[in-house]
C-alpha cells in the first residue's frame, strides 16, 4: 500500500504501528481514539497478533508492561482521562526501562471533560506521565501523514533508548481524513535484538528481570542517573521541529499539533496583509526544540494552543526574556479560528509598530 | 459553472442520510487528481439521530485548518442544517439542497434546490439522495473532472457492496442533470 489513500488519523496510527512490527495491542474504548482500537481489533487477528480489550485502562497498561518485558513491540492508546489511569503503569515502565508506544488522542479536560479536541495534556505528557524522576519522548503529529510516520518512528526510538514513547495527538487529528502514504512493512527479522528481555533461555544465561523496585537508594540513584545520561543522548539526536516563513519573521507564532494548522492559515493571512509572521512547530515536545526557537531573532512571540496556556511555559524558558511572549488559546474542546489568531498577530504587529 | 480554486465545503443533514459518505466521495475526487485534501466529520453525541456534518477542503496548497467555518459550498439535507450553515457562507458561495425536505427562507438569494430525495426514490436509488446532491454540487462547482467523480465512487464503495457502484454513478448523473 505505497498508494496514496484517504485515512482517518486514528486508523493511520494503527496501520503504521502494524507496519512497524507491533503485534500486541492492549486497549479500552474511549472517544475520540476508538477507531484506532477498532482498526487493531480487525487487523491483529489477520496477521497473528494480539488485540486485547482489557477490563480497564489500568489492566491494559500492565499488559503492555508484560508484553514489552517479553521483548514484543507493543502499544496502547487512549484519550485524556484514560491516559491518567495508565500513568501508574507508565511510570513503572519508565523505571523498568521498557519500550512501548503510548498514544493519547486528547479531549477536553480536566476530569471526564468533553469529547472534543484539546491539547490540555501537554503538561502531563512532557512533565509527569506518572510519579518519579523521568521523561518520555513526546511526538506531536500535525497531519495524518505524520500520525503514520511518527508512530512508525516511535517504535524504533522506544527500542533504541529503552523507554516508552508518547504520541500526543488530539480528536481533530484522530477523526479527520487526509491522503497518506504508508511506510513499508517492517521485516520482523530486522527488529533490534533485546538481550534484556525476560524470555525463556533454558538456563543458558543469568535470568533477566524487568523491575522498577530498588530498595537500595544508592542503586536507585545510579539507575536514575544512567537514565538521565540516555536523555542527554535523546536531546542531542532526536529533536524535531518544522519552521514556516520564520527566516524574516518579526512575529513568530509557536504552536504544535492541530493548533499549528490553524496558525499556518493565520500566518498566510497575516503575510497577505504585509505582516511578517512565521510559524514555529515543535514536533518533539520533549525534548523541546529550545535552541531552534531561541535562535530565531523575532521581535515578539505568540503561543497558540487548545488549552489555557501550557507549552507557552517552554516557549518562555527558551526565549528567556529576549522578546515578549504572549499566549492565545481556547480550551475544553473549543477550537480557535484562523481569524481569531490573525487578530492576535495584528495586535502584536500594531504594538511593534509603535 | 464556476471553478473554485479551493473548495471549502460543508455537507450537513441528519445522521443516517449519508452526509459523511457524500463528503468522502468529494474528498476522493480531490485525492485522485493529486490535490491537497482534508475531510473532517463532526463527532459526538449529536451523531445519534441528530444532525451530522463534515467539512471537506480541496486545495492546491497545504491545508491549514481542516474545519470549514465559512464554506463556499454547502450541501444541505435537512432544514436545521440549512438554517445553521447558510448564514456562515462565504460571499458567492454555492448552496445545494433537497427541495423536498427543505423550505428556503427569503434570505436565500441564489441556491440550487433540487428534489433529490424524490429523484432518488423514483429511480429506485433508495438512500442515495446524498449522491444525487453531490452530482448537483459538481454541476454548480465543477470541483473535478467529470470522469473523476465516477472514479471516486469506485474508490469509496467497499468491495462488499460493489453492487451499489452503478447505482451511485446513476445518482451522480441524475443529480447533475437536475442541477443543469
Amino acid at each position: 500500500m505505497t498508494e496514496k489513500t484517504l485515512m482517518k488519523g486514528n486508523e493511520a496510527i494503527a496501520e503504521a504501528a502494524l507496519r512497524a512490527g507491533c503485534r500486541h495491542f492492549f486497549g479500552y474504548p474511549i472517544t475520540p481514539q476508538t477507531e484506532l482500537a477498532a482498526y487493531m481489533s480487525k487487523q491483529m487477528p489477520r496477521i497473528g497478533g494480539t488485540y486485547l480489550q482489557a477490563e480497564s485502562e489500568i489492566a491494559a497498561v500492565n499488559m503492555l508492561y508484560g508484553a514489552s518485558a517479553a521483548g514484543a513491540r507493543a502499544m496502547t492508546s487512549s484519550s485524556s482521562p484514560g491516559i491518567s489511569l495508565k500513568t501508574e503503569g507508565i511510570s513503572y515502565m519508565a523505571g523498568a526501562d521498557l519500550p512501548a508506544v503510548i498514544v493519547n488522542v486528547q479531549r477536553g479536560g480536566p476530569g471526564l471533560g468533553s469529547i472534543q479536541p484539546s491539547q490540555s495534556d501537554y503538561f502531563q505528557a512532557t512533565r509527569a506521565m506518572g510519579h518519579g524522576d523521568f521523561y518520555l519522548p513526546v511526538l506531536a503529529p500535525s497531519t495524518v501523514q505524520e500520525m503514520a510516520d511518527l508512530t512508525y518512528a516511535a517504535f524504533d526510538m522506544a527500542d533504541e533508548y529503552r523507554t516508552p514513547v508518547v504520541i500526543l495527538a488530539d480528536g481533530l487529528l484522530g477523526q479527520m481524513m487526509e491522503p497518506v502514504i504508508m511506510p513499508e512493512k517492517r521485516d520482523l527479522s530486522t527488529l533490534p535484538a533485546k538481550p534484556w528481555a525476560t524470555t525463556g533461555h533454558g538456563h543458558g544465561r543469568a535470568h533477566n528481570i524487568a523491575n522498577s523496585l530498588h530498595l537500595d537508594p544508592q542503586k536507585l540513584c545510579e539507575e536514575n542517573q544512567e537514565r538521565f545520561q540516555r536523555y542527554e543522548v535523546i536531546k542531542g539526536k532526536e529533536v524535531r521541529v518544522e519552521t514556516y516563513l520564520t527566516d524574516d519573521a518579526d512575529i513568530v507564532v509557536a504552536a504544535f499539533g492541530a493548533a499549528a494548522r490553524i496558525v499556518r492559515s493565520a500566518v498566510n493571512a497575516a503575510r497577505e496583509k504585509g505582516i511578517r509572521a512565521g510559524l514555529f512547530r515543535p514536533i518533539t515536545l520533549w525534548p523541546y526544540p529550545a535552541e531552534a526557537l531561541s535562535s530565531l531573532g523575532a521581535e515578539a512571540f505568540l503561543t497558540v494552543e487548545f488549552n489555557m496556556g501550557q507549552m507557552v511555559e517552554d516557549v518562555r524558558l527558551a526565549v528567556n526574556g529576549a522578546a515578549p511572549v504572549s499566549f492565545f488559546g481556547k480550551c475544553g474542546g473549543v477550537i480557535p479560528t484562523p481569524d481569531e489568531v490573525l487578530q492576535q498577530i495584528e495586535q502584536i504587529a500594531e504594538g511593534l509598530g509603535e | 459553472m464556476i471553478m473554485a480554486e479551493q473548495l471549502e465545503a460543508v455537507l450537513a443533514g441528519f445522521g443516517g442520510q449519508g452526509v459523511l459518505f457524500a463528503g468522502k466521495v468529494v474528498a476522493y475526487a480531490g485525492l485522485i487528481e493529486g490535490r491537497e485534501v482534508s475531510w473532517l466529520p463532526s463527532y459526538g453525541p449529536e451523531m445519534r439521530g441528530g444532525t451530522a456534518n463534515c467539512s471537506v477542503t480541496l486545495a492546491d496548497d497545504p491545508i491549514g485548518s481542516p474545519l470549514v467555518i465559512h464554506p463556499n459550498a454547502l450541501v444541505a439535507m435537512n432544514q436545521p442544517s440549512f438554517e445553521k450553515f447558510l448564514p456562515e457562507m462565504a460571499p458567492d458561495g454555492v448552496v445545494v439542497y433537497d427541495s423536498i425536505l427543505i423550505t428556503p427562507g427569503e434570505d436565500l438569494k441564489a441556491g440550487c434546490g433540487i428534489p433529490a430525495s424524490k429523484i432518488a426514490e423514483e429511480a429506485g436509488l433508495d438512500g442515495l439522495m446524498n449522491i444525487v446532491l453531490v452530482g448537483a454540487l459538481w454541476a454548480k462547482m465543477g470541483f473535478c473532472k467529470r470522469e473523476t467523480l465516477d472514479e471516486a465512487i469506485d474508490r469509496c464503495v467497499p468491495a462488499s457492496k460493489a453492487a451499489l457502484i452503478e447505482k451511485n454513478k446513476l445518482a451522480l448523473k441524475l443529480g447533475i442533470e437536475a442541477a443543469q
